[in-house]
């Protein structure tokens, strides 16, 4: 790799007596806060991680500049490496530095040292989330509809007798079309991207197990629920929109928890929308609503894979959940010790 | 694969570096010692069975009687090479061994011992023979790592025995599932159909296809990481000796 000299051209948090791509003076003008201190410029090289080439040298860095803009800086010199992909680290097999990390505040002299990791090709969180969510609102639909080559010919256009599998392409529609809603106007993200073959993982999950659901209960040889007939699908229907409700409380102060823009970690807790009261028992109680919906819906079709996909998914927000949680005991020292990551007392 | 995967998931498990030996304590030392003799033993015993069975008949047919019992004991027993993994005394990953344990207890018990029929057939012989020579060799070699007294000989056929050995164990799986087939087909062995009262249908037919299938992507993989752990282990071993 050519080693490219940058001028350290940091536009946003220059002083005012800065001017990029001129070396600063020795005294400065008015820079009131260091009126009588020289700025120490800093020289920064990038090192590729595995082979540990020198990929880029920046000089006359700004002391307050943050890791972001070095990205930045390191882009320009490198344009198929855009900031999203990178992967700044003060040691080669160390944690990834964060884009708010300010120069001068890191554990370096002042030529900094960082070694760089591409984290291959990214893909937005909303991109992602669209397609993951997108897929299961449109394939359910086509199952419901009973779209040809799907069932046998005889069956094509046609649409179930039963009223419980009206009331489920309904309540299944109805969810996906949140997150999607959610996924555009609620939910504050603090990751922009992630690496690019999460969509694939993320879409065969999604699509292929509202595809394995929708066949069943759209199937002309469906069974509607035996053990307690309509009773159990009412019951199910009000656990259901009960958590569907629960689950966008959560996401909704969640979000006001976060100013726009920023990427700030607060402790949720409790408002005045008894739906969020749960957070007084759980770290992540968007999950807890998630599992009680799919619960319901299991319940409400009394469907095997219905209760395979409700399995699998507490599975995986358990891992979540206790990530989340035992991120926020060691962020916070006064976080509410009453609570457990998803389930109340048991997990 | 179920096939004789030479420790495609125990390459972690003291070999490329015996130097960075942070293992298991001592009782978890001599318990895995323990589990590593028994299942050579067993193995053995396997060996032995087959050959004194086909001297005994004079052919290679119907062999599979002979060792059915110590078969389904020792190749089920591997299950706890999973809990191992879960419990941390072995370094390999949970995942892995599961897939690889529970392909071959699926290939003893859901296609062999269910189809009957499949029993009589020279692709079981096949694959039992392969299985057989590579776990004995498998099994010795970390019982021999675990004493810290590893011949190079046995870390020589374990890295070199399943270039044949795994072929050979999946062509032979493949062609008892393949023969399965018809019988799973005409039977409706372990399938599920609609309508009923939970939804759901399952057709072990199909299932057995789709499984056969499978090992077009996943063989190639494992067979070309057992061949670069070859590389890896036999030919720095002047760095690793370790008699």
């Amino acid at each position: 790799m050519d080693t490219v000299v940058l001028e350290g051209a940091t536009h946003k948090k220059a002083g005012p007596g800065s001017v990029p791509g001129v070396p600063a003076p020795p005294v400065k003008r008015p820079k009131a806060k260091k009126a009588k201190k020289a700025v120490v410029f800093f020289e920064v090289e990038i090192l590729d991680a595995k082979t540990k080439d020198k990929l880029c040298f920046l000089d006359k860095v700004e002391p307050n500049a943050t890791i972001g803009e070095i990205k930045s800086m390191f882009h320009k010199s490198h344009p198929q490496w855009y900031a999203a992909r990178q992967s700044i680290r003060l040691d080669p097999k160390g944690k990834s530095l964060k884009d708010e990390d300010v120069l001068q505040h890191l554990p370096v002299g002042t030529t900094a040292t960082f070694y760089f990791r591409d984290l291959g090709a990214q893909i937005s969180w909303v991109t992602v989330f669209l397609t993951e969510y997108g897929g299961p609102l449109l394939l359910y639909l086509m199952f419901y509809f009973r779209v040809p080559f799907i069932y046998a010919p005889k069956y094509d256009f046609t649409t179930s007798k039963h009223w419980v599998v009206h009331l489920a392409c309904m309540c299944h529609s109805f969810h996906y079309l949140k997150r999607l809603l959610e996924t555009l106007f609620v939910h504050r993200f603090s990751h922009g991207t992630m690496p690019l073959r999460n969509i694939f993982k993320n879409c065969t999950y999604y699509w292929g197990f509202a595809a394995w659901m929708a066949y069943y209960i759209n199937h002309p040889l469906y069974t509607p629920p035996t053990i307690y007939g309509e009773q159990q699908v009412r019951i199910a229907l009000i656990i259901f929109l009960f958590c569907q409700v629960g689950n966008f409380s959560i996401h909704i102060a969640l979000r006001n928890l976060r100013p726009p823009g920023s990427k700030t970690r607060k402790i949720p807790y409790p408002t005045k929308n008894p739906f969020t009261w749960i957070f007084l028992l759980v770290s992540c109680p968007n999950y807890t609503y998630e599992l009680g919906s799919w619960f319901g819906f299991t319940l409400m079709t009394q469907c095997l894979p219905v209760a395979f996909f409700t399995a699998v998914g507490f599975i995986q927000m358990t891992v979540w959940a206790k990530g989340k949680h035992r991120s926020y005991l060691k962020e916070f020292r006064d976080y509410p010790p009453l609570r457990s990551p998803i389930l109340p007392f048991v997990l | 694969m179920s096939a004789p995967a030479m420790g495609t998931t125990k390459t972690a498990h003291s070999d490329v570096a015996p130097k960075k030996k942070r293992g298991p304590g001592a009782l978890a030392t001599a318990y895995l010692v323990i589990y590593n003799v028994v299942m050579t033993a067993g193995w053995l015993v396997i060996a032995v069975g087959l050959v004194r069975a086909y001297l005994a008949r004079g052919s290679y047919h119907g062999l599979y009687y002979s060792i059915e019992k110590p078969l389904k004991f020792f190749q089920t027993g591997a299950l706890l090479e999973v809990l191992h993994c879960a419990v941390g005394i072995v370094p390999s990953s949970v995942v892995l061994t599961g897939f690889q344990v529970l392909s071959r207890v699926f290939l003893t018990w859901a296609v062999t011992h269910s189809v009957r029929e499949v029993q009589n057939e020279d692709s079981v012989l096949l694959f039992v023979s392969a299985w057989t020579i590579t776990e004995i060799i498998r099994y010795s070699f970390y019982t021999f790592s675990l004493l810290n007294h590893l011949p190079y000989l046995i870390k020589w056929a374990r890295y070199t025995f399943f270039l044949v050995l795994y072929p050979m164990g999946v062509t032979g799986e493949l062609l008892t599932v393949y023969a399965a087939l018809p019988y799973v087909q005409k039977t409706g062995l372990y399938s599920v159909t609609l309508p009923n009262k939970y939804n759901f249908s399952f057709d072990y037919h199909t299932f057995l296809i789709l499984t056969m299938v499978s090992y077009i992507p996943l063989f190639p993989q494992l067979y070309f990481h057992m061949m670069r752990q070859r590389k890896k282990v036999l030919c720095h071993v002047e760095e690793y000796k370790t008699e």
